[in-house]
């Protein structure tokens, strides 16, 4: 963390954009999956050093934006019930469910407590052995092994009020799913650094070949989106498709292998809704069945849960990269961060939010300083 | 004053305070310390008296009675409910004091009396409190104010987070000094007087219990000396803010609608501490939006711009301070940013809090 400069370095930037421009021949539609990199290009302005040709499409890789608005009215659900502490990341909290969200839940008496791990709900259980402690376990693959330890050490303490309502999502699944779905514009994928620092990168030689599309595995900070972005046209201008790690300091071929280890006895695959998408088969993770007694779904009764999405929402459109948030007639006027209708409006991580956040400079004129 | 009870003005700063005779009857606060009766009294005469001792206050009349030197005055009141009470770098109590303290400071006001409401939480343990009226009163002299008047009320247990303050101040401003938010004007140049976002990132590592490598301490101080020596450069500062809840940016965009001008400031000249910004990139947090307690922002006209900078690091309070943009014609409203890369992008204002991301 204390080289955060050498990755943001203005001429090395510049340098590399210019390196993208004169390599650029034809437009190329680039998808990076991860929410992470959409703010890191939106925030940082990346998409303004790219040559015309180069678009960058937004994927689906922000993990609150994608869990599926039942599991959001369960979470809703389960954190109102008396006895329950409900513990979050900070940013489920704003995410609309049907008819409300988790802070509303916390004012009408519910008790949700924010958390930075799912450890700290673990000792939170420890603590207050009387009450039903329930973590909100989402997110992609990065997210995932603190998840699954956090279970694994509560089912070792036996810790019979701890419990998980988990919505874990799979990054591969979900890019096999783009470029199978008609109509798909998307020619080559940034992939998230840090889901293949957990899971290494085995798992896309496959994708790569089966959909003719490179692959570049992509850090976060501005110079780390840059090098990706030029190695994928890269890739692209000379037709070779294949998997490239431009995140080497970090991730390996085959990742984290304790932590794959963990995951694989904590969690089970299965078929997953992604929020405004629909049913990815194969794309996502629940406990599995050694540790069915810590899932919350179970737990609590949270059967009859109806949801009512927002009739005007595009964000599925969004997440697949079909439209620009900008596209969607309600951003910023029925849809703002104040008022949203969606999950990619609030998400620290949503493209609607990250468009609505920093995009705005689209409409001003160039302004000027030294 | 009893002759036998020691002055708390003159006592060491938190940390070492030991509780006088009687409070040390009970060591925590009960309801009867905020009723009229003896237990009120002996609040007052052992702890909030001898810390706070001025002519005034000591007078211990219904209502202070205050002479105020000519020129207009300034008149600002704060509420603080900060949690914990105390933390890296200060106490709720400097905060109530520097808070209001600079608030009469960004008018451009000399700051002269401040009045302390507490609100205390039956439970409060008085070694707590004297520390933190400890800290009001070495606030108050190194910003040379004096507090006049004050009122105690206890709350039951469940019902207050230990102990809230109020307090409301009152300055006087010279004659030729005008600084107001809608003053920015095109070409004026924007300062900042220090590193950003340490108070709000100290209080989140304590309460949170996040463990980063070092220790994030909070900015809380006084700014008053440092705007008097920023205005014996020029009586002509036109806007004076300090960034406090919301941050930088929040500010900013407010200067920013009210003089109906554009501000645009470089990232990459922004001051912030390694430790400030590795522990925002670990939450995913923006230290433009985050507080700041003994920090302020300056915009000034282009030709007094260097000479500010000048005094403002020649002061202890402004070290660290920069030149970190100006005020343009375009984009009125806005606040823009030239990102460290090149680029640009609009920096909104916030909806409330800033939460943690996920991963
Ligand atoms: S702008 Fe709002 S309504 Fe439109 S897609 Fe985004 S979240 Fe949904």
């Amino acid at each position: 963390m204390k080289y955060l400069a050498e990755f943001r370095d203005g001429d090395i930037a510049q340098k590399l954009a210019a390196d993208i421009r004169a390599i650029t021949t034809r437009p190329w539609a680039i998808m990076e999956v991860c929410g992470g990199q959409t703010h890191s290009i939106l925030r940082n302005g990346i998409d303004q050093l790219l040559p015309p040709e180069v678009e960058l499409i937004h994927g689906p890789g922000c993990p609150v934006c994608v869990t599926p608005l039942d599991m959001i009215d369960k979470a809703l659900a389960i954190a109102a019930l008396p006895g329950v502490i409900f513990t979050s990341f900070g940013d489920m909290l704003r995410v609309p469910g049907s008819e409300k969200d988790l802070f509303r839940v916390k004012s009408e008496g519910g008790d949700v407590r924010i958390v930075y791990s799912p450890l700290d709900a673990v000792q939170i259980a420890r603590e207050n052995p009387a009450k039903q402690v329930v973590f909100f376990g989402i997110g992609f693959e990065t997210t995932a092994p603190a998840n699954a330890m956090a279970v694994h050490l509560a089912k070792r303490e036996g810790l019979g009020n701890f419990s998980m309502l988990v919505s874990h999502v799979l990054v591969p699944p979900a890019i096999d799913a783009i470029m199978s779905a008609p109509g798909n514009r998307v020619q080559a994928f940034l992939a998230a650094g840090h889901v293949c620092s957990v899971m290494g990168f085995w798992q896309y030689p496959p994708l790569a070949t089966r959909h003719a599309v490179p692959i570049v595995i992509t850090g976060f900070e501005p110079l780390d989106v840059l090098e990706g972005i030029r190695r994928t046209v890269q890739c692209l201008e000379t037709a070779d498709y294949r998997v490239d790690n431009a995140y080497a300091r970090v991730v390996t071929f085959d990742g984290n292998a304790p932590a794959q280890a963990l995951l694989a006895e904590v969690f089970t695959v299965t078929d997953r809704a992604w929020r405004g998408i629909g049913v990815i088969p194969a794309s996502g993770w629940r406990l599995s069945d050694a540790y069915a007694d810590y899932d919350a779904e179970h737990r609590f009764d949270v059967g009859a849960i109806r949801t009512v999405e927002s009739a005007l929402c595009r964000a599925g459109e969004v997440l697949q990269g079909s439209i620009k948030p900008s596209q969607c007639e309600a951003f910023g006027t029925q849809c703002t961060p104040r008022t949203p209708l969606g999950a990619t409006m609030v998400s620290s991580e949503g493209a609607c939010a990250a468009y609505f956040n920093y995009g705005r400079f689209h409409t001003l004129e160039r302004a000027t300083v030294g | 004053m009893p002759s036998n009870v020691r002055p708390l003005a003159d006592a060491p700063l938190s940390g070492t305070w030991s509780c006088p005779l009687p409070l040390r009857d009970y060591p925590t606060i009960v309801i009867g310390h905020g009723g009229g009766g003896q237990l009120g009294n002996e609040l007052v005469e052992h702890l909030f008296k001898p810390a706070f001792s001025n002519d005034a206050l000591d007078r211990m009349a219904d209502s202070t009675v205050l002479a105020l030197p000519p020129g207009r005055i300034a008149y600002s009141t704060d509420s603080f409910v900060v949690r914990p009470l105390e933390f890296p770098g200060g106490s709720i109590g400097a905060l109530a004091v520097n808070g209001t303290v600079n608030d009469l400071a960004m008018s451009g006001a000399r700051p002269l009396y401040l009045s302390a409401g507490f609100i205390l939480e039956e439970g409060l343990p008085m070694a707590v409190l004297g520390r933190i009226v400890t800290d009001m009163a070495a606030a108050a002299r190194e910003a040379g104010v004096r507090i006049v008047t004050g009122d105690t009320k206890v709350v039951e247990r469940g019902h207050g987070d230990g102990c809230y303050i109020n307090t409301s101040g009152l300055g006087v401003i010279a004659d030729g000094i005008d600084i107001a938010p809608q003053r920015a004007e095109v070409g004026d140049v924007v300062l900042v007087s220090g590193t950003i976002g340490d108070h709000g990132m100290a209080i989140m590592s304590v309460r949170e219990g996040l463990e980063f490598d070092t220790t994030i301490v909070s900015d809380c101080a006084s700014l008053a000396s440092l705007v008097a020596d920023m205005l014996a450069v020029t009586p002509d500062i036109h806007v004076l803010r300090d960034p406090t809840r919301g941050g930088l940016a929040s500010s900013l965009n407010e200067i920013a609608a009210a003089s109906g001008v554009g501000i645009v400031i470089r990232e990459s000249a922004l001051p912030v501490l390694p430790q400030v910004a590795s522990a925002c990139e670990i939450l995913g947090m923006d230290p433009v939006f985050v507080a700041n307690e003994g920090k302020l922002l300056a915009i000034v006209p282009p030709q007094h711009a260097m000479d500010m900078l000048a005094a403002m690091r020649a002061h202890p309070r402004g070290a660290n301070a920069a030149i970190i943009g100006e005020v343009t014609a375009s984009h009125p409203g806005m606040l823009v940013a030239r990102t460290a890369i090149g680029a640009q992008r609009v920096i909104a204002m916030q909806l409330g809090e800033q939460l943690p991301r996920i991963c």
